[in-house]
């Protein structure tokens, strides 16, 4: 990778190019946050973002520590609750939702609940949180992950969210909404989708420098790897700009300063 | 599907195995809210009383706010001191109230969205340990499946329909079923009507009747102070009740379902209370830092929230009236 751009960089930029005005994104704290925030200050003034605990639309000043700060709603059009946030993605107006995990499979099943036994776990995490509702009920769900090979595992230890579960037509055996579930992993390494016919999770682009190789070393499960792989686009300077001077000048997540 | 899937064996329409903690059956609630008095009296009484009187050994619990935002801490303080046990918490994004009770074991029951988790912060080593002791019965919700569970009893019925979940783990370690829907045939998720005990809310404004006003976001707290059988209210400050009574349309949760009200300043410190002041978060960077040493900790614990006496003390501790002005300020500087 050149000298130019950090791999955190490249990855928000990468995420925030998916935003655009006209959209409505449900984001958390962190790296979704940050691209979001990103694409407001750039090329997407308008874009709608929701924080699950009640913020609706806020033009995000800083970037939260907490869901629920105040920032969350700042000169936003609606300060509400869970139930006005996530009957918004019930009834299919959220387009976008950013979501991580501990562990992801070829299916995009995430698990941020437990390693281990669930009755006597050897890890407990969080749990769902807002993050099943927002898998199951927005349109589109986006992943930023760190591309490492325990993250990326053939079997998850609990579906907390469920991806397209076993394959293809599986979500909507279940009872999930048609049309949703997850659109993109963005890793430091690659862009990643899934293939249409299986839902198996398969390379789309690298990032800049990063070789084929590299990816499969990082995963845990045969991705799929389509005939023709791209380049990602490299974060243009006016995007890198903002990030670093309105987004996150002290440096938190870029890691500069 | 292809020959070399992961192979989950996925619950088609079999019921979550988790354990159904509160009784769904509305007519139960309906009795309970028939005897409970609608007289406008005033409620003020003091933090200690509250607790001992609305909060018993073995009772379900949820607290207000969200994550650490307008969490009523003064009241989890008070619970760690009067030693409860065996509670039922009913966790949304539980994140600093499942902290402060994992320090007493207070509970050993939870219906669980997001715990153990302080946010961007990381885990909190405390919480894991009680989490991790195989001593907790753990029930997998999402924050707004008990959501819809608080409003399915806010509302009289004793299931909310929706359709998280499905398909999940989070499922199979819910206490949900799945259920054919009379009108489009297609399965959805039924989610039991949660009526909890008590209902602990940290509020902005209140009048001594119990008529409280919040400001930012409200969490799940409008179904869950309509759901809860008891409504423990600290406020950051006492209104007068022809102010209540001037602006009807401020309220957000009416007197008659209050039992308590406790006037607590800064009663969500270090935790952030909207448009009043920011988490402490130096504070937080603290406490977690100790927690990773239990025996550091339970010192920490001893000193800070068990051999304090009243909220305004715990504050003292990190700096009093100085510390507050600057979070107020944090807070204004948005």
């Amino acid at each position: 990778m050149g000298a130019d751009f950090n791999p955190m960089e490249m990855m928000i930029c990468t995420a925030s190019r998916y935003l655009q005005n006209g959209d409505f994104a449900a984001i958390g704290t962190g790296a979704p946050c940050a691209a979001a925030m990103l694409a407001q200050k750039t090329h997407a003034p308008d874009l709608v973002v929701m924080f699950e605990s009640g913020g609706i639309a806020p033009i995000l000043p800083l970037m939260p520590i907490s869901i629920a700060d105040s920032s969350t709603y700042y000169k936003g059009l609606l300060a509400a609750g869970v139930g006005e946030t996530m009957d918004t993605c019930a009834r299919g107006q959220v387009d976008y939702t950013f979501i991580g995990g501990a562990q992801i499979d070829r299916y995009g099943n995430l698990n941020t609940t437990c390693i281990g036994d669930h009755g006597n776990p050897k890890v407990r995490f969080p749990g769902s949180g807002g993050a099943n509702d927002f898998g199951a009920l927005c349109w589109r769900t986006m992943i930023m992950t760190p591309h490492v090979k325990d993250r990326f595992v053939e079997k998850v230890d609990f579906i907390t969210t469920p991806g397209y579960l076993d394959g293809p037509g599986a979500r909507e055996a279940a009872g999930l909404p048609p049309g949703t579930g997850p659109y993109k992993i963005i890793t430091n390494l690659a862009i990643l989708g899934f293939d249409e016919e299986t839902k198996v999770m398969q390379v789309e682009s690298l990032s800049p420098g990063v070789t084929l190789d590299q990816v499969i070393e990082n995963t845990g499960f045969e991705l799929k790897i389509p005939d023709q792989i791209g380049t990602t686009e490299s974060p243009s300077p006016e995007h890198l700009a903002a990030l670093r001077e309105q987004v996150d000048p002290m440096g938190l997540l870029i890691g500069r300063n | 599907m292809t020959d070399d899937a992961p192979g989950y064996a996925t619950p088609a329409s079999a019921d979550g195995i988790g354990r159904l903690f509160l009784d769904p059956d509305p007519d139960k609630h309906r009795a309970f809210f028939a005897s409970k008095t609608k007289k406008i009296t005033d409620k003020r009484m003091s933090l200690k009383d509250a607790v001992a009187t609305f909060i018993p050994d073995g009772c379900s619990i949820a607290s207000g706010g969200f994550s650490t935002s307008r969490t009523s801490v003064s009241v989890m303080h008070e619970i760690l001191r009067q030693h409860r046990k065996n509670l039922l918490l009913y966790a949304t994004t539980s994140s600093y109230v499942s902290d402060l009770l994992a320090i007493g074991k207070c509970f050993d029951r939870v219906d669980v969205s997001y715990i153990v988790g302080m946010e961007a912060r990381g885990l909190s080593p405390n919480a894991r340990r009680w989490l991790e002791s195989g001593e907790v019965e753990v029930v997998e919700w999402t924050n707004h499946a008990l959501l819809v569970r608080l409003r399915a009893a806010a509302q009289g019925v004793p299931y909310g329909l929706s359709r998280m979940m499905l398909g999940s783990d989070t499922y199979v370690h819910s206490a949900a079923k799945i259920v054919d829907c009379p009108f489009t045939g297609q399965k959805y998720l039924a989610l039991p009507a949660a009526t909890i005990d008590v209902a602990i809310i940290h509020v902005h404004e209140a009048d001594i009747y119990g008529n409280c006003r919040i400001r930012g976001m409200t969490g799940v707290d409008y179904d869950m102070s309509r759901a809860a059988k008891h409504v423990v209210i600290t406020t950051e400050r006492l209104i007068h009740n022809d102010e209540i009574r001037a602006k009807p349309d401020a309220t957000f949760i009416p007197g008659y379902l209050v039992d308590a009200v406790i006037e607590v300043p800064f009663g969500a410190y270090p935790c952030q209370m909207a448009y009043e002041y920011a988490s402490d978060e130096p504070f937080f960077f603290e406490q977690l830092k100790i927690e990773k040493d239990p025996e550091a900790f339970a010192a920490w614990c001893e000193e800070h929230i068990y051999n304090v006496s009243s909220h305004e003390e715990f504050i003292e501790h990190f700096g009093g009236l100085k510390r507050l002005n600057e979070l107020r300020v944090l807070e204004s500087r948005l």
